[in-house]
C-alpha cells in the first residue's frame, strides 16, 4: 500500500544495558514512556512489516567487502551478537519478510545499487529498537544497513537517495510498511569519552530535521561532523535516509542530554509523510 | 602493522559462536590463522583492551570483545584509559580520545560506589 509510519530513535547499547546505572531514572523512565509511545504509533499504522535503517557495528559487514547499502531479505534473523548479560536482550530469533524484501530491493536497485543479504545477526544497533519497538519480536522486520563505521563512508547526499528509494520501494507493494531510522547524533561512544555530548550540535541537526531542510541537512562535511559531533555522528544518515523516506518534516518527541550513562542524546521522533513521487 | 587482521580476528570472535568456543579453549587456536606482529598477538592473548585500543582496534569491536570478556563497563573505560596513559594515543582509526581521560559519565566517578560492583 505505501509508507504508514516514519520515525527515528536512539538505539545505544546502555538504553538496555546500563539501565540500572542511571541516576536520573525519572528521565529514563520518560525517554522508555515515549520509546513506549512510539511503539504504540506503528501497531496503530497497521503496518505489515518494520524497515529498520540501522548503522550497524561489525556484527555482519567488515573491510574485506563493505556494502554502503544493505538491504535484508532473509527469512529469519537472529540477536543479539553480543553477550546478552551485558545487553540485557535475550537471544532470539526475529522473522523476516522475504518476498517482501525482495520486491521492495528489487524496486530500491532501480536508482541505487544496494546490497542484499539473506543472513543478518543483529547486534544493539536492531536489537535495542526492536526490544521496545516489537518487544514480542513478532513483527516482520526488514534491516538495513548504511555503513556508518568503516570509512569510506557514503555521502550524505546519497544516503538522502538512498531514503527516496526506500519510500519509492515502500509505495510500490500492497502492504503497509513502517520506516524507523536509528542511530545516535553526537556522541563519542565505545571510547574513555562515552558519555560525550555535544549537545548545541544535536539540537541544530534536530531543527534541520524537524523542518525538513534538505539543504542543510546534507551540507555537514564528515570533517566537520568528526569534530563536532564525533565518530558517532557519522551515524546521521541513518535519520537522514528516513527523512528523505518520509518526505516531510518531524516531530521531536523526545530528546534529552541527562542521560549520559546511555553515551547519547536519547530522542524520539516521528515524521509527516508527505505524498511520495 | 596489521591493525586490519587484529581487527578481523575480534570481528570473528565476536559474532561466530564456534570461534568463541576454540578460542575460550586456546587462543592459539584462532591466532594461527592470522599474520599478526608480537605486539597485536600478545594484546590478543593477554585481552589487554587497553593496548587493543591504543593500536587502534574500531571501538564497536573492542566495545563488544570487552563484554565477551566479561568486563565490567566501567572498568572497560578505564582500561582504555590505562592503555593510552601508558601506551601513547591511539595510534590508528577514528576512535580516538579526544578529552584529557576525564569521565563524561557521572555515574561511574565513583570507583568504589554501588555501580563499580
Amino acid at each position: 500500500m505505501s509508507l504508514v509510519y516514519a520515525g527515528v530513535l536512539s538505539h545505544a547499547p546502555g538504553i538496555t544495558g546500563r539501565a540500572q546505572l542511571v541516576k536520573n531514572v525519572a528521565k529514563r523512565d520518560e525517554f522508555y514512556a515515549a520509546l513506549d509511545r512510539q511503539r504504540e504509533e506503528i501497531e496503530a499504522s497497521g503496518a505489515e512489516a518494520l524497515v529498520v535503517i540501522a548503522a550497524e557495528h561489525f556484527a555482519n559487514f567488515f573491510m574485506n567487502n563493505m556494502p554502503a547499502y544493505c538491504i535484508g531479505i532473509g527469512e529469519k534473523y537472529s540477536g543479539p551478537i553480543e553477550d546478552p548479560a551485558w545487553l540485557k536482550i535475550e537471544q532470539t530469533k526475529v522473522p523476516g519478510a522475504p518476498d517482501l524484501a525482495r520486491r521492495m530491493t528489487q524496486e530500491v536497485l532501480r536508482t541505487v545499487d544496494t546490497a542484499y543479504a539473506e543472513e543478518w545477526k543483529f547486534d544493539h544497533g536492531i536489537m535495542v529498537p526492536l526490544h521496545f519497538l516489537t518487544p514480542q519480536f513478532d513483527l516482520p522486520i526488514i534491516p538495513v544497513n548504511i555503513n556508518c563505521q568503516g570509512p569510506p563512508l557514503t555521502p550524505l547526499h546519497r544516503a538522502w537517495s538512498f531514503g527516496e528509494a526506500i519510500r519509492r520501494a515502500a509505495d510500490s507493494v500492497p502492504e503497509k510498511i513502517a520506516v524507523v531510522g536509528t542511530g545516535g547524533i553526537s556522541h563519542w561512544p565505545a571510547t574513555p569519552d562515552s558519555g560525550k555530548i555535544n549537545e548545541a550540535w544535536d539540537r541544530e541537526f534536530l531543527d534541520r530535521l524537524s523542518r525538513f531542510d534538505k539543504d542543510a541537512l546534507l551540507s555537514y562535511s564528515d570533517e566537520e561532523t568528526y569534530r563536532d559531533a564525533g565518530q558517532g555522528g557519522f551515524e546521521i544518515r541513518t535519520y537522514i535516509a528516513t527523512a528523505a523516506a518520509a518526505g516531510g518534516p518531524c516531530d521531536v518527541q523526545f530528546f534529552t542530554s541527562e542521560l549520559p550513562i546511555f553515551a547519547v542524546s536519547c530522542t524520539v521522533a516521528r515524521f509527516e509523510i508527505e505524498p511520495g513521487n | 602493522m596489521s591493525l586490519y587482521y587484529l581487527q578481523k580476528i575480534l570481528y570473528e570472535l565476536n559474532r561466530d559462536e564456534s570461534t568463541q568456543k576454540a578460542f575460550r579453549q586456546d587462543p592459539a587456536d584462532v591466532l594461527y590463522k592470522y599474520e599478526l606482529t608480537d605486539e597485536e598477538r600478545g594484546a590478543i592473548e593477554d585481552g589487554d583492551i587497553g593496548l587493543l585500543y591504543v593500536l587502534g582496534v574500531n571501538g564497536q569491536i573492542l566495545m563488544h570483545y570487552a563484554a565477551f570478556l566479561g568486563i565490567e563497563w566501567f572498568d572497560y573505560l578505564d582500561l582504555m584509559r590505562a592503555g593510552v596513559d601508558r601506551h601513547g594515543p591511539v595510534r590508528a582509526g577514528i576512535y580516538a580520545m579526544t578529552g584529557d581521560g576525564n569521565t563524561f559519565t557521572p555515574e561511574g566517578a565513583d570507583k568504589n560506589g554501588e555501580n563499580r560492583k
